[in-house]
C-alpha cells in the first residue's frame, strides 16, 4: 500500500514492475503471493473493493445501526430478507467478505510500509544518489556550452534552499525533500494504529441503555442495564461503581418564531451523581452534545418521553398497583403507548393498554391523536384485558407491551364498554368489578445511553497523526537535482516526485548560478 | 438554556432574491464564457481577440455573481441566527459561492481560465436546482445539531467539495480529450467537440492541476472524517457506527485514496486516475443528492 512512489523512479522496483510469473515451488509461490499482495496495483484495487463493499451497507437496514429497520424489512419482505441474510447483507460491516477485504488491505499496507521504514532510514543517512547516465531523459535539463563554471555558486544555492549536497569536481548531487516520505510513512504507520485502536477499544468497551423515570437511580452494574453489550475483552467485574439520578427532565420548545412553531429547542437533563457510593453528590445536567463525564463511562440522553402515575385498587381500595409506568412514543408529538400489568388482581388477572395524548385533539375520523409534545391538555384512554398476564411462564416478556392473545378486552374496542378516560388526578371505575384505576400523576423518563471506550482517545490521537502525515506527504516536494561537468559541456538535470511545475526554474536558477563569477 | 432565537423570515426572503440575482449574474457569465469557447474551437484559439475579450467580461460577470452570492449567504446566516449551512438550499448556495470563490482565487495562481464556463454552468445548475427544489424558509437547529462542530465539519466538508469540484472538471476535459471515440466519430456533433477540445491544454497539464485540487480536497475530506468523528462521538454516543452518511464519507475517502495511488502506480496514472477522480465526485454528487433525500439515516437534515 505505498502511495506516491512516483513511477519515475522508485525505492524498491517490486512495487511498481510487473511481477514475473512464480516457478511451481510452494515457496517461490508464497514470495509471488507476498509481493502480489504488497505491490501498489493490489492496494489500489483492495481499496476499490472496500468502497464498492462498502454500499450494500447504506442500502439495506443494519443490524448495528438500524435493528429495527432489519426487523421491518423481514416484516415486509420475509423471503428476499432470508436471502439476503445469507449474505450478511444485514450485516456487511461485520460480514466475512467485507471483513476478508479489509484484513488483506491491513497486511498489504503493513507488508509495504514496514520495509520502506529501513528503506528510508537508510537514504536519509546516505548520500544523494548517482547521477543518471543520460540526463536530458530527465523531466528538467539544460545543456551548458561553457565548460568554465562556478560550481560553488551552484552549491550555495542549493545548499540555501534546503538541499543535501554533495558536490565533486565532476559535478554535484543533490536531494531535498525526505520529510515527504517520512509523512508519507507516518500517514500509513498512523492508520495501522488507527485500526489497532478501533479494533482493541471495541473488545474493551461497553454499551449500556436505560430508561430512567424522573427520581430513579442507576447504578454502574450490568443488572441495573435493560441492555448491556460488553466488548469481548471487557471486565464485567471492574465496572466503576458509580450512581446516578435523573432528578428531572425538561424540553424547551420554540413559540416565538412562526416558522419554528412548536419544535424542540433544547433536551436538559437534571442529575445528580455519586463517583463511588461514599464520594459527595454532585449535581450536573445532560443535554444532546454535552454527555456527562463519569469515571469509566460517558452518559448520553437518546430519547424522552412519559411515565404517567398509575394507581390501581381493587373493589374493596386495597392497592395492587402502584408507580409511574413508561409509555413509549408513537410519534413526534409524543402519543405514547403504555402497559400496565396487574399480576396481583383478584380473582383473575388483568391488563390495561393504555394510550398517552399529551395535547390531546380529534381526527377527522374520530379518532384521538396529539397535537404537540408538551402535556399541555394531557389525557389518557385505557382498554381493559382480563386474563393470563403470562408473566409467570419463565419466559421473558416485553415489560412494555400486553401480549392481549389470550386475553378477554372487557373495555375499549368491540368489548360494547367504552374505553376509560383519564385526564391528570381523575380515578375511574373498572368493568367487571376489577375495582378502579387513578391518573395521580405525570411524570418524564430519560433513556440514557452509557458508553465506554478506554481508546477512544486513542483513535483520535492516531487519526491526528493521519492528517499530519498526509498533509507532510502531500504538500512537501521531493526533488533531485545533478550537474555533470564533462570536458566538453555542463549539464543539469532535476527530478521529482510530485507532478512539480517549478522544476524547470530551478534547473535555470542553477545554470544561471553556474555561469556567475565568483566574489 | 439557549437564548430566545429570533428568525428574521423578511430578510430570507430578501436573501433569496439577492441569491437569484447572483444567479441571473452566473447565467449571463456562462453564456458569454461559453461563447468565447466555441469561438475558439472555430478559429484562432488563444490568439483570438473576441474570444479574449469575451473571456474578460464572463470573469467581471462571474465576479459580481460571486458577490451577490456572498452577500446571499451571509444575509440567510443573519435571518436564520445561526451558520448558514443546515440544509440542502443551504449547503447549495453555500457551495456554490465557494466554489466560484476558490475557482476566481485559484486563477491569481494557475491559467485556469479555460474552465471558467464549466464552473459558471456548474453554479448556475446547484443554485438553479437549490432554489427550485430544496428552498425551505428559515428554522433554528435541532437540539442535536446546536454544536460548534457544525461550523467546522460541515463548512470544511463543503470547502473540501469545492476543490474535488474543479479537480473533476480538469479530469472531465482530460477523459475526453483522450477519447478515441470522440476523436475518432464520424458524427458532425462530435467532431466539432473534438476541434473544441483541442482549444484546452495538454493532458499533463490537466492531470498535474488535476491532482493538485485532488490532494488539498482530500486533505480536507480526510478532516471533514475526523471532525464527523469527534461530533458523533458527543452527540451519538460513538464516534463511528456506519450510518449511512458516515458510509458514504467513507466511501468517497477510500475512492480518492485509491486516485492517490493510481498516480502513481504504472499503467494506472493518466486517464485511469482521471477517471477514479469522475467516480468519486460522482459518490460525492450521490451523497449529497440521493443520500441525503432517500436514504435512512441519522443525517437527516436534508430539511425537505
Amino acid at each position: 500500500m505505498s502511495s506516491s512512489q512516483p513511477s519515475k523512479y522508485k525505492v524498491r522496483k517490486e512495487y511498481n514492475e510487473p511481477i514475473e510469473a512464480p516457478d511451481l515451488s510452494l515457496k517461490s509461490w508464497a514470495r509471488w503471493l507476498w509481493r502480489q499482495l504488497t505491490s501498489m496495483k493490489i492496494a489500489l484495487y483492495l481499496l476499490l473493493f472496500l468502497a464498492l463493499a462498502s454500499i450494500p451497507g447504506s442500502v439495506f437496514p443494519q443490524r448495528s445501526a438500524d435493528p429495527n429497520g432489519v426487523v421491518l424489512y423481514f416484516k415486509n419482505n420475509p423471503e428476499l430478507a432470508v436471502w439476503l441474510d445469507n449474505f450478511q447483507l444485514f450485516d456487511v460491516y461485520s460480514s466475512t467478505w467485507f471483513s476478508a477485504i479489509y484484513i488483506l488491505l491491513f497486511i498489504s499496507l503493513i507488508g509495504c510500509v514496514l520495509p520502506r521504514v529501513g528503506v528510508h532510514y537508510k537514504a536519509l543517512r546516505a548520500d544523494p544518489p548517482e547521477a543518471p547516465t543520460n540526463l536530458s531523459r530527465l523531466p528538467a535539463y539544460k545543456q551548458l556550452t561553457q565548460t568554465e563554471v562556478n560550481l560553488d555558486n551552484a552549491v550555495v544555492l542549493l545548499k540555501k534552499r534546503k538541499f543535501k549536497v554533495i558536490a565533486t569536481e565532476a559535478g554535484i548531487r543533490a536531494e531535498k525533500g525526505y520529510l515527504r516520505e517520512t509523512g508519507n510513512l507516518f500517514f500509513h504507520i498512523s492508520l495501522i494504529g488507527v485500526l489497532i485502536a478501533v479494533g482493541l477499544g471495541g473488545g474493551l468497551s461497553y454499551q449500556g441503555q436505560r430508561v430512567l423515570v424522573e427520581g430513579d437511580t442507576l447504578v454502574n452494574n450490568e443488572a441495573s442495564y435493560d441492555f448491556f453489550a460488553p466488548g469481548l475483552l471487557f471486565d464485567k467485574n471492574g465496572m466503576e461503581p458509580f450512581s446516578l439520578r435523573l432528578d428531572s427532565f425538561s424540553t424547551t420548545y420554540d413559540y416565538k418564531n412562526p416558522a419554528n412553531y412548536g419544535k424542540p429547542m433544547d433536551f436538559i437533563a437534571k442529575v445528580s451523581s455519586k463517583e463511588t457510593p461514599t464520594s459527595p453528590l454532585v449535581k450536573s445536567q445532560i443535554r444532546v452534545n454535552e454527555p456527562l463525564h463519569l469515571p469509566g463511562a460517558k452518559v448520553y440522553i437518546t430519547g424522552n418521553g412519559f411515565a404517567p402515575v398509575i394507581v390501581v385498587r381493587d373493589k374493596d381500595g386495597t392497592v395492587s398497583y402502584s408507580g409511574p409506568v413508561v409509555f413509549l412514543p408513537q410519534d413526534s408529538n409524543l402519543t405514547s403507548l403504555g402497559a400496565i400489568k396487574v399480576p396481583d388482581a383478584k380473582p383473575d388477572q388483568f391488563g390495561i393498554l393504555a394510550f398517552f395524548y399529551p395535547t390531546v385533539a380529534k381526527l377527522s375520523t374520530g379518532a384521538l391523536t396529539s397535537n404537540h409534545p408538551y402535556p399541555w391538555d394531557p389525557l389518557m384512554t385505557m382498554n381493559v384485558y382480563v386474563g393470563n398476564l403470562g408473566l409467570d411462564s419463565g419466559i421473558a416478556v416485553n415489560a412494555y407491551k400486553l401480549d392481549v392473545h389470550a386475553m378477554k378486552q372487557v373495555a375499549g374496542g368491540k368489548s360494547g364498554v367504552k374505553a376509560l378516560r383519564l385526564s391528570i388526578g381523575d380515578t375511574v371505575e373498572l368493568p367487571n368489578n376489577l375495582g378502579s384505576v387513578e391518573f395521580k400523576g405525570l411524570k418524564r423518563f430519560a433513556s440514557l445511553d452509557i458508553t465506554y471506550n478506554p481508546l477512544d482517545i486513542w483513535v483520535l490521537f492516531f487519526a491526528l497523526t493521519t492528517l499530519f502525515g498526509l498533509v507532510l506527504m502531500l504538500i512537501i516536494p521531493r526533488r533531485r537535482v545533478w550537474v555533470k561537468v564533462s570536458k566538453t559541456e555542463v549539464e543539469v538535470g532535476a527530478l521529482a516526485k510530485s507532478k512539480d511545475k517549478s522544476l524547470d526554474k530551478l534547473v535555470k536558477d542553477i545554470a544561471k548560478s553556474l555561469k556567475k563569477k565568483s566574489k | 438554556m439557549i437564548p430566545e432565537i429570533a428568525l428574521n423570515p423578511e430578510l430570507a426572503t430578501l436573501s433569496r432574491v439577492i441569491v437569484l440575482v447572483a444567479l441571473t449574474f452566473y447565467a449571463f457569465s456562462f453564456i458569454v464564457l461559453a461563447w468565447a469557447l466555441t469561438k475558439r474551437a472555430g478559429g484562432k484559439g488563444k490568439k483570438d481577440k473576441f474570444a479574449n475579450r469575451l473571456d474578460a467580461i464572463g470573469l467581471v460577470l462571474m465576479g459580481v455573481g460571486v458577490l451577490a452570492n456572498g452577500v446571499g449567504v451571509l444575509t440567510r446566516g443573519i435571518a436564520a441566527n445561526r451558520v448558514p449551512w443546515a440544509n440542502m438550499y443551504e449547503f447549495s448556495i453555500t457551495g456554490a459561492f465557494i466554489v466560484t470563490a476558490i475557482y476566481m482565487a485559484s486563477l491569481l495562481f494557475r491559467d485556469l481560465k479555460f474552465i471558467s464556463s464549466f464552473v459558471a454552468g456548474f453554479v448556475v445548475l446547484i443554485i438553479g436546482s437549490a432554489n427550485t427544489l430544496f428552498y425551505v424558509q428559515v428554522e433554528s437547529l435541532l437540539p442535536a445539531l446546536q454544536d460548534y462542530w457544525l461550523v467546522i465539519h460541515v463548512s470544511v466538508a463543503v470547502l473540501a467539495t469545492a476543490f474535488f469540484t474543479i479537480a473533476a472538471t480538469l479530469a472531465l476535459i482530460h477523459v475526453m480529450k483522450e477519447s478515441t471515440l470522440i476523436a475518432k466519430s464520424k458524427l458532425r456533433g462530435v467532431q466539432w467537440l473534438a476541434r473544441l477540445l483541442k482549444v484546452f491544454p495538454k493532458v499533463e497539464k490537466l492531470e498535474r492541476t488535476s491532482y493538485q485540487f485532488n490532494i488539498i480536497g482530500f486533505i480536507l475530506w480526510s478532516f471533514t472524517l475526523i471532525a464527523g468523528a469527534i461530533w458523533a462521538d458527543k452527540a451519538w454516543h460513538r464516534f463511528w457506527g456506519w450510518d449511512t452518511k458516515e458510509v458514504w464519507t467513507f466511501i468517497i475517502w477510500t475512492i480518492y485514496a485509491a486516485y492517490l495511488h493510481a498516480t502513481t502506480t504504472k499503467g494506472w496514472e493518466g486517464k485511469r486516475a482521471a477517471w477514479l477522480t469522475l467516480i468519486g465526485f460522482s459518490a460525492i454528487i450521490f451523497n449529497f443528492t440521493i443520500v441525503n433525500m432517500y436514504f435512512k439515516g441519522l443525517h437527516v437534515y436534508s430539511g425537505l
